[in-house]
């Protein structure tokens, strides 16, 4: 296989990580909402800790996405 | 005009400078923008401190914004942590700015560029350190030995809790850039497509209003990422510092 081939390959699996961000996100909100619907006045304030774990967990899928640009353009 | 959609993260002098020492005074683009983030945030607390009793508008941003960033604080830390106050404010309208001046046509964003990133992070976790060691003496380095476990595991967790200790830098710049490269270089993307299918004409380009209103609603969420990464950016912040404070937790 060619060098070049490989590497596109490579970014291509490195963007994979993405399932995995995806699976999180979904769960972060789902459990948000269902705590949500359960006790509608404690949902407010944790609305911080929402945005937290779903940008933390977003943050990992870009991890991958970073890998698959390193490996793409350096 | 060109088609790559990493050719935006271009950095170009504008101003040649010397080499001096380790430090090359060369005025870029992404200096530019940086300059402009700072002049921005000067205006808008020129625009917003009033000090009238009954707030009107301008005076009521500027009250919410001093407000939030002061909740965070308080509500991470504590109150004994509102030194700390006007970091944690820099730091978050720095990032916010520059995330939305480069949400703007022909705008650079000086936060997607990894250089950037790291030394905000670097800057934020170096002083966490300081202030840890300044605070508790050598007591900081109990950080990383949490209270409480049976002796053998502190074999395991040590050794995990610097690595983890360590990462914090890096995941704080890498979260940053990674969310704003992504989010421009999709842009860029959506925005080629466009191009493409309005350059084929006829029934292809009537096409071209499917990506068009795609662009639309991904320029609404990275004006929502901007604000979250700068937000979460300014509470990890806030969250390492905890870390300083209250050492046995």
């Amino acid at each position: 296989m060619e060098a070049e081939a490989a590497k596109y390959i490579g970014a291509g699996l490195a963007a994979t990580a993405l399932i995995g961000a995806g699976i999180g996100i979904g769960n972060v909100f789902s459990s948000y909402l269902a705590g949500a619907l359960r006790n509608p006045s404690a949902a407010d304030s944790q609305r911080t800790n929402l945005l937290l774990g779903f940008a933390l967990c977003e943050a990992t899928g870009l991890f991958g996405l970073v890998i698959a640009f390193i490996i793409l353009f350096a | 005009m060109s088609n790559d959609p990493m050719h935006q993260f271009k950095i170009e002098p504008i101003i040649e400078g010397r080499q001096i020492g380790i430090i090359d005074t060369t005025f870029t683009n992404s200096s530019l923008w940086m300059v402009l983030t700072v002049i921005a945030i000067v205006a808008f607390l020129a625009l917003t401190a009033r000090k009238k009793l009954i707030p009107g508008r301008m005076q009521s941003v500027g009250e919410l914004s001093y407000e939030f960033v002061a909740d965070m604080v308080r509500s991470s830390i504590g109150p004994e942590a509102m030194k700390f106050f006007p970091f944690v404010f820099t730091l978050f309208f720095f990032v916010l700015f520059s995330n939305i001046l480069g949400m703007n046509p022909y705008g650079f964003t000086t936060t997607s560029h990894l250089a950037v990133t790291i030394a905000l992070g670097l800057f934020t976790v170096g002083m966490v350190v300081v202030v840890g060691i300044m605070k508790h003496g050598l007591g900081f380095f109990k950080l990383f030995a949490p209270a409480g476990l049976p002796l053998p595991m502190y074999l395991i967790i040590i050794p995990i809790e610097i690595i983890s200790f360590l990462s914090r830098p890096l995941s704080l710049a890498v979260r940053l850039f990674a969310n704003m490269l992504a989010g421009h270089v999709m842009l860029k993307v959506f925005a080629i497509f466009i191009a493409f299918l309005v350059g084929k004409g006829g029934i292809m380009a009537a096409g071209a209003i499917v990506p068009i209103l795609g662009t639309t609603a991904i320029i609404a969420l990275e004006f929502l990422v901007a604000f979250l990464q700068a937000f979460v950016f300014a509470i990890l912040a806030c969250v390492y510092l905890n870390d300083a404070f209250h050492v046995e937790h």
